[in-house]
C-alpha cells in the first residue's frame, strides 16, 4: 500500500512542485500550531490572572519599544497577540473543517439518493441546488446565521453560535458536492454491472455505492480542500462582521475586527498580525487544492 | 527539378517526464506536383503526426528534433513562425478528421472564407466573397449564393466536410494534407467526399497527402501510398504494387486483413500482437516481434529502405549485401 | 425574440415566489413582532389592536397574498430598530451601494478580462506568472482583509485617499452621486479596489482557463492551418468563443459583487444598503432583512435575464435553428 502511494502520479507530481511541498509544510505547522496551541502557545489568552494592563499595546518584539515577551506585540488589554492567533486558528480551524465535513456529508448523500432514485426527487434536489448556487454563499450562510439570531435569545445563542457559524457554512456549500457526485451517479447507474447485478437480483444499492464513491472520492477530496479554504474565510468574514463565532471564542476574524478599532491611532499588528496567519493559512490550502486538482486530473494541465 | 514536397529523415520527438518519446523516427518520402501520396497504418504509426510535422503545427511538447522539410526545394522546417503561417493555407491546405468541430460555430461560413481568402490573396472583401460563393458551387453546397450567410450548425456533417474542403483549397495551395477527412462522416457520404476532393485535385492541379486507415479509399483514389509503422515508414510505393504484391511483411499482413470484395472468405488474415507503444519500440525492426519472416539480424539492425522490385521497403529481407 | 424573454421571465418567477416565501416566513414566524414593536408597557387591547392591524390574525394564506401584494407596491413594513418604514431606508441607501457595486464590476471587467486573455496566450511568460501568482493570492485574501490592508497604507500611512464613508455627494432628483465630486471619487476608490479586486482574479483565471480550452479546440487549430494571423486567430476566433462561460460567471459575479459589498460597506462604513442589512442581522430586524432578500434575489433575476439575452447575441446555435442538411 506505502509502495504503491509513494510509486504513484501523485506523490510523484508532490515531490517535483517546490511550491506544493512548501504549502504542506506551512499547513502541516498552522494545525499543529493551532492544535497544540494550549501547550505551545507563549501565554494564555484567557488566563486573566496572567494578563496586565501595564503591558497594553506593546508593538512587536522587533521593532523599537517592543518586549521579547510578546514576539508580535500585545493588544488593548495587554494580551499576547501571537497566543491570541494561535488560540484564534483554533477556532477557525475547527470551524471550517466542521463546516466542510458538513457539507461533504450532507452533499454527497443528497447527491447520492438525487443520481439514485432520479425523477422527482433529483428534480427536486437539484432544482434547490441551482437557487441556491444562484445566491453567493456568504450570503446562505448570513442569512442562516441572522434567522437563527432572530429566532433563538440572546443568551442561548451565544452558547450555541458555534455551532450555527458550522451549520450555516455548511448548508451554503453543499450543492457543489452534489452535482459532482450525482453526475458520477448517474454515470455509474446506466453502466453493465449494474444493469447485470439488477438482472440477478442483487440490490442496486449497495453495489452502486461501492463503485460511486470511490469514483467521486478524488473530485469531493479536490472540491473539499478548495472548499476548507473557503469555509475558512467565511467564518472569518462573519466573526469580522460580529455575526460569526461568540466574541468568548474569538477566531481569526474576531481578531481582526477588534483590532481593526485600533489600526488608525497606529497599533496596526493588533489586526495585521491576525490577518496575515488568515492569508497564510488559506494561502497553503488554497495551494495544495490547486495541486490536488492537478495531480487528480490530468487532462487539465 | 525538384519535388513539391521533401520530408528528409524527420524525427519527432515528445518529451515526458520518463523520458523523451520518439512519435517518429527517420521518416523519408518525397510528393510530386499534383500526385496524391496516400499514408496508411494503425492508428498511433505516426500518420497524423506526420502531417501536422509538415503543416508546422505539431502540439506542443512535440517538435522537430532532426530532418528536415522542404517545399519546391526551400526548408521550411525551421521558418520563425510568421513566415510558416503564410505558407499555411496558401502553399499547404489541410482538412481536419472532424467536420463538426473544424468549423468556428460563431461565425458564418462567408466570414471564415472571406477571411481565409483576404488574408493570402490581393482581393477586397467583395470580391473575396465573390470568389467564397464560387468555392461553395464548386464544392458542391446547393443555392452556396443563399447558404453563404448560413453558420455551420445549419449544415449536415458532410456538407461541413465540403465547406471545409472549400477553407482548404480556397486559396489555391499546391498541397493538401487531408488527415483523415472521411473517417468522422456516414459511410454513405465517404464515398462522396472522397470523389469530390479527388476531382478538385485533378483540376486545380493540387497534390494531396492523404491519410487515412481505409485500403480501399488508398486503392481508390492514391499514386503512392506510404505504410508507416510505429513512426517509422515501412513501405513506400506505387498504390497497386504496395496493394497487390507489397513487400514488407507488415505491408503484406496490412493487406491480407482487407476483406476482398470479388470473392468470399470464411476468416480475414490477422496479424498476432500488437504495435509497441512509443515507449517500448524494440531494437532493431520496430515489426520483429510480430514478424513470421524475423531474421537474427532484424533484432540487431535497423534497416532502412531498400529497393524490392517497384517499391521501396525498410527490411532486411531485400538487403543484398 | 419576445416569446424567448417571456418563457425566461416565467422560469424566474417560481424563483421569486420561494424567496417571498422564505422573507414571509421569517417575517411572520421568526421573533415576536408584536413583542418587539410594543416595546415595554402595554395593554392587552392593545397587543390585541396591534396584532389585528397586522393583520396576524388572518388565515395563513391571506397573510402570505397580504404579504406579496404590499412587497409589489414596495411595501415591506416598519423596521424594528429605526421605526422606520423599510422601503424609505433601502431607497435612500440604494445609490450609494449601486454606485459602488458598478464601479466594482467595471473594474473587475476591464482588468480581468485582458489579463485573462495574456495570460492565456502567453501562458509562460514571467508576466503570466506574476499574474497568477497575483490572482491566486487574490483568491485567498477575505474581502475585509483586502479592504484593511488599503485602509493601512493608502488612508492611515500614506494619507492619500479617505477610509470612510462616500466623501461629498450631489442629490439629483433623488438619487445621490458620488461620481461628479473629487471627493465622492476619491472616496469610491479603495472601497471599489477592495470588492472588485476577488472578482477580477475570478474572472482572470476564468478567461484564462477557457482561452487555454478553447485554443485547443480543432477549429483555433484549423485557423491556424488556415494561415489566419494570430491577431485574428486570437482575438476573433478564440475571445469570442470565450465569451459564452465568461458572460455567465461574470453574470454571477455581479451579483456575488452585490452581497460582498456587505463586507466591503462594512469595513469602510460606506452607507449603502448592505450596512444597513449587517445592522439589521445584527438587532435581529427581521422586515429588513426579509426586504433586503427579495431585493437580491430580484437582482439575480433581472441579471440571469441579461445574461440569457447577452447568450442570444453572442451564440448563433441559441438564435438561429437547425435548418436541416441538404
Amino acid at each position: 500500500m506505502m509502495r504503491r502511494f509513494f510509486d504513484s502520479d501523485i506523490w510523484w507530481s508532490f515531490t517535483r512542485s517546490w511550491v506544493t511541498i512548501i504549502s504542506a509544510i506551512v499547513a502541516a505547522i498552522c494545525i499543529f500550531g493551532a492544535v497544540l496551541s494550549p501547550w505551545i502557545a507563549p501565554h494564555n489568552p484567557f488566563d486573566l490572572t496572567s494578563i496586565d494592563l501595564m503591558d497594553a499595546f506593546k508593538p512587536p518584539a522587533f521593532s523599537e519599544g517592543g518586549d521579547a515577551r510578546f514576539p508580535l506585540g500585545t493588544d488593548n488589554q495587554g494580551r499576547d497577540v501571537l497566543s491570541a492567533i494561535m488560540y484564534g486558528a483554533q477556532v477557525s480551524l475547527l470551524v471550517g473543517f466542521a463546516a466542510t465535513l458538513f457539507a461533504v456529508l450532507l452533499g454527497v448523500t443528497l447527491g447520492l439518493l438525487a443520481g439514485y432514485l432520479g425523477g422527482t426527487v433529483d428534480a427536486l434536489l437539484m432544482r434547490i441546488a441551482d437557487i441556491q448556487l444562484t445566491f453567493p454563499s456568504i450570503l446562505v450562510a448570513l442569512l442562516i446565521d441572522g434567522i437563527v439570531r432572530a429566532a433563538l435569545p440572546r443568551e442561548m445563542h451565544d452558547q450555541i453560535a458555534l455551532y450555527v457559524v458550522i451549520f450555516a457554512i455548511g448548508i451554503s456549500e453543499w450543492p457543489k458536492f452534489a452535482r459532482t457526485v450525482r453526475g458520477s451517479t448517474l454515470v455509474e447507474r446506466n453502466k453493465e454491472y449494474v444493469l447485470a447485478a439488477r438482472v440477478i437480483g442483487l440490490g442496486q444499492g449497495a453495489i452502486m455505492l461501492r463503485h460511486v464513491l470511490p469514483n467521486v472520492l478524488g473530485p469531493v477530496l479536490v472540491i473539499g480542500t478548495l472548499n476548507l479554504a473557503l469555509a475558512i474565510l467565511a467564518e472569518a468574514t462573519l466573526s469580522f462582521l460580529g455575526v460569526g463565532v461568540p466574541p468568548t471564542q474569538p477566531s481569526l476574524g474576531t481578531l481582526i475586527r477588534f483590532g481593526n478599532d485600533y489600526l488608525f491611532s497606529g497599533e496596526w499588528w493588533i489586526t495585521i498580525f491576525p490577518g496575515l496567519a488568515l492569508i497564510i493559512m488559506v494561502l497553503s490550502v488554497n495551494l495544495l487544492g490547486d495541486w490536488l486538482r492537478d495531480a487528480l486530473n490530468p487532462k487539465l494541465r | 527539378m525538384n519535388s513539391l514536397l521533401e520530408v528528409r529523415n524527420l524525427r519527432v520527438e515528445f518529451p515526458t517526464r520518463r523520458g523523451t518519446l520518439v512519435a517518429l523516427d527517420d521518416v523519408s518520402f518525397a510528393i510530386e506536383p499534383g500526385e496524391v501520396l496516400g499514408v496508411v497504418g494503425e492508428s498511433g504509426a505516426g500518420k497524423s503526426m506526420t502531417g501536422a510535422a509538415i503543416i508546422g503545427l505539431l502540439e506542443p511538447p512535440g517538435r522537430i528534433a532532426g530532418g528536415q522539410i522542404l517545399l519546391e526545394g526551400r526548408r521550411i522546417d525551421n521558418l520563425p513562425y510568421e513566415e510558416m503561417r503564410r505558407i499555411r493555407g496558401r502553399h499547404i491546405g489541410a482538412i481536419f478528421q472532424d467536420p463538426l468541430t473544424t468549423l468556428n460555430p460563431l461565425y458564418t461560413i462567408g466570414r471564415q472564407l472571406v477571411e481565409t481568402i483576404t488574408t493570402h490573396l490581393p482581393l477586397n472583401p467583395a470580391q473575396a466573397r465573390e470568389r467564397a460563393i464560387e468555392w461553395l458551387e464548386l464544392v458542391g453546397i446547393p443555392a452556396a449564393r443563399d447558404r453563404i450567410d448560413a453558420y455551420p450548425h445549419q449544415f449536415s456533417g458532410g456538407m461541413r466536410q465540403r465547406v471545409v474542403i472549400a477553407l482548404a483549397l480556397c486559396a489555391e495551395p499546391k498541397l493538401i494534407v487531408a488527415d483523415e477527412p472521411t473517417t468522422a462522416l456516414d459511410v454513405s457520404i465517404q464515398a462522396q467526399v472522397i470523389a469530390l476532393l479527388k476531382r478538385l485535385a485533378r483540376e486545380k492541379g493540387t497534390a494531396m497527402m492523404l491519410v487515412t486507415h481505409d485500403m480501399g479509399v488508398i486503392a481508390e483514389t492514391a499514386d503512392r501510398v506510404a505504410v508507416m509503422y510505429a513512426g517509422r515508414v515501412a513501405e513506400i510505393g506505387p498504390v497497386r504494387e504496395v496493394v497487390k504484391h507489397a513487400k514488407h511483411p507488415y505491408s503484406s499482413g496490412l493487406m491480407a486483413s482487407i476483406p476482398p470484395l470479388d470473392r468470399r472468405v470464411d476468416k480475414l488474415a490477422a496479424i498476432d500482437g500488437s504495435m509497441p507503444r512509443l515507449s517500448a519500440i524494440p531494437q532493431g525492426c520496430a515489426y520483429n516481434p510480430r514478424c513470421p519472416q524475423v531474421m537474427e539480424r532484424c533484432r540487431q539492425q535497423r534497416p532502412d529502405l531498400l529497393p524490392a522490385g517497384e517499391t521501396r521497403a525498410a527490411c532486411w529481407l531485400y538487403a543484398h549485401d | 425574440m419576445f416569446a424567448f424573454i417571456i418563457s425566461r421571465l416565467l422560469q424566474a418567477l417560481p424563483v421569486m415566489l420561494v424567496v417571498s416565501f422564505i422573507s414571509f416566513a421569517m417575517f411572520a414566524y421568526v421573533g415576536d413582532p408584536v413583542a418587539i414593536m410594543l416595546g415595554q408597557d402595554f395593554t392587552e387591547e392593545q397587543r390585541q389592536a396591534l396584532i389585528r392591524q397586522l393583520g396576524l390574525d388572518q388565515p395563513f394564506f391571506v397573510q402570505f397574498g397580504t404579504f406579496l401584494g404590499n412587497a409589489v407596491q414596495g411595501n415591506f413594513g416598519i423596521s424594528y430598530r429605526l421605526s422606520r418604514p423599510v422601503a424609505e431606508l433601502i431607497v435612500e441607501r440604494a445609490p450609494a451601494t449601486l454606485e459602488l457595486a458598478f464601479t466594482a464590476a467595471f473594474l473587475a471587467l476591464a482588468v480581468g478580462v485582458p489579463m485573462g486573455v495574456y495570460t492565456g496566450l502567453y501562458r509562460n511568460s514571467w508576466l503570466s506568472k506574476f499574474f497568477l501568482t497575483f490572482s491566486l493570492i487574490g483568491v485567498s485574501l477575505p474581502t475585509f482583509l483586502i479592504g484593511i490592508l488599503l485602509i493601512l497604507v493608502f488612508a492611515v500611512w500614506l494619507g492619500w485617499l479617505p477610509s470612510f464613508g462616500r466623501g461629498e455627494v450631489v442629490n439629483i432628483a433623488g438619487w445621490t452621486s458620488g461620481f461628479f465630486t473629487w471627493g465622492g471619487l476619491k472616496a469610491l476608490v479603495l472601497p471599489a479596489v477592495t470588492l472588485g479586486l476577488f472578482q477580477l482574479t475570478l474572472i482572470m483565471r476564468l478567461v484564462r482557463a477557457e482561452m487555454l480550452e478553447v485554443l485547443r479546440t480543432d477549429y483555433i487549430k484549423f485557423a491556424r492551418a488556415r494561415g489566419l494571423p494570430n491577431r485574428a486567430v486570437h482575438f476573433g476566433h478564440a475571445l469570442k468563443n470565450t465569451l459564452v462561460p465568461v458572460i455567465t460567471i461574470a453574470g454571477l459575479q455581479l451579483g456575488a459583487i452585490i452581497a460582498f459589498a456587505i463586507v466591503t460597506e462594512t469595513v469602510f462604513q460606506w452607507p449603502g444598503m448592505g450596512l444597513l442589512f449587517i445592522q439589521s442581522v445584527g438587532a435581529a430586524d427581521i422586515p429588513v432583512m426579509a426586504a433586503y432578500l427579495m431585493l437580491i434575489a430580484l437582482v439575480f433575476v433581472v441579471i440571469n435575464l441579461v445574461v440569457d439575452l447577452l447568450y442570444y447575441a453572442v451564440d448563433p446555435r441559441l438564435r438561429i435553428g437547425k435548418s436541416g442538411g441538404h
